[in-house]
């Protein structure tokens, strides 16, 4: 069945059978109420007061209508509630959370103390699926009248959205972060655009990149070049043991010789530790972690 | 008082303090946890615990009625939630009468938290 002819099997069925408050309206909910809202209309507590106006004795505060009828702590929904039963529709389909977004009260007289409230349900309209900022949902709408005997007395339309959270994203794999200075952000800035940056003093480039160059001379200034990414493993290991956050072992962990002469280590991601030899033509990869963090990766140049 | 249409409402401001909250809740006879159980409320998504709906319908009929005389009769109260109010903001209301038929005054309602507009809404109310 689909949620279209679930929908119009749990209205056909009408109103649900009228539900009568746990207790008649009485002062002691009124004054609750009254004290937690802040409302200090003396028509809803002070007798005399409520005598000389409009209402000729106390009334209770129209808004207070579904308090009455509201379930209660240990309180469930009535087997023949339809709001309950398109729920249980929708969490079926998958739309599993559920939001309200509008109540309509409409009270056609103040109730009194004394009178006993009953509240029935129908299900209007279950429209969807639509997209909305939560998720993909349905809007299902139901109207409930509250009466007094036979006399209704308030009713509201009410609307929630029940809808399908989207997936959560997968927490980012850990992975172990590097430190970066001054000497090295150039390196890691190239990474996160492509590119395998060689730090440069003069006519020598120098990996890993350091703070003075290779003749300690205090008066050059560094620069660097964008490698091509081409080279071949010059030495490698496999590691098996012990774990690495954020690695499947084994993996294999390779020096490249690029073809501008310098060396190079990072994880050869694409390649059998049984087929990794030295002198394995390679080419340069770049792992993106986050926004953050690019790795340097090889893999083989098939 | 001259209520004519355009007459803005003298804004209605709550301090949604965690009693606030909690106390409302149970005088609405909501006890879904989410209104005074903070672990349960975080551990459903939520930054706090938050104000339930039927407290909403109350405080835009308490902010209506407290401009309109304690003797002007409530006729309807509809509302559109939007962003949640958590305890520890602070939510405002502003309103304005949008059309006057004899002593038959719609009021627009809007009620505003640090996130952006809670509530929003009409109020039918016949003055005295």
């Amino acid at each position: 069945m689909t949620i279209e002819e679930a929908a119009a099997a749990i209205a056909a069925q009408g109103e649900s059978a009228p539900r009568l408050a746990r207790d008649p309206v009485n002062q002691a909910m009124v004054n609750n109420w009254v004290e937690a809202i802040g409302d200090r209309n003396p028509v809803y507590t002070d007798p005399e007061y409520a005598a000389a106006s409009v209402h000729k004795g106390l009334v209770a505060p129209p808004a207070m209508a579904q308090v009455w009828t509201m379930n209660g702590l240990h309180g469930t929904r009535a087997d023949d509630d339809p709001l309950g039963a398109m729920m249980a529709v929708l969490d079926e389909a998958g739309f599993t959370s559920v939001v309200a977004t509008n109540s309509e009260q409409t009270y056609h007289r103040y109730l009194r103390p004394g009178e006993h409230v009953a509240a029935a349900t129908r299900l209007e309209t279950v429209v969807g699926p639509k997209r909305t900022a939560l998720g993909e949902g349905w809007f299902v709408t139901t109207r409930t009248t509250w009466s007094v005997g036979s006399e209704a007395v308030a009713e509201m339309v009410f609307r929630v959205l029940k809808f399908r959270p989207p997936a959560p994203k997968p927490p980012p794999a850990p992975v172990l972060r590097p430190v970066i200075s001054r000497d090295t952000e150039f390196f890691w800035d190239g990474l996160r655009e492509g590119e395998l940056r060689i730090q440069r003093w003069g006519e020598t480039l120098r990996h890993p990149p350091g703070p003075m160059p290779p003749d300690g001379s205090l008066d050059t200034k560094p620069d660097y070049v964008v490698a091509s990414g081409r080279g071949t493993v010059y030495s490698f290991v496999v590691h098996h043991h012990p774990p690495v956050p954020g690695k499947e072992l084994p993996f294999v962990v390779a020096l490249v010789e690029l073809e501008e002469g310098v060396r190079v280590m990072a994880e050869l991601l694409d390649a059998a530790p049984e087929e990794v030899h030295i002198g394995l033509p390679v080419v340069a990869a770049f792992v993106r972690v986050d926004d953050d963090l690019t790795l340097p990766a090889w893999k083989v140049a098939r | 008082m001259t209520v004519a249409e355009g007459t803005e409402l003298p804004p209605l401001t709550i301090e949604a303090t965690p009693t606030f909250v909690v106390s409302t809740a149970l005088a609405t006879r909501d006890f879904q946890d989410v209104h005074h159980d903070r672990d349960s409320a975080v551990a459903r998504g939520s930054k706090d615990i938050f104000l339930n709906i039927l407290t909403d319908t109350g405080l835009v009929q308490r902010f209506v009625s407290e401009w309109a005389g304690p003797e002007a009769l409530i006729r309807s109260v509809k509302i559109r939630l939007g962003v949640p109010c958590y305890a520890y903001d602070t939510l405002t209301f502003t309103g304005r009468v949008v059309s006057r038929t004899g002593n038959d005054v719609v009021v627009s309602v809007s009620g505003v938290d640090s996130l952006g507009e809670h509530v929003a809404g009409t109020v039918e109310v016949t003055l005295p």
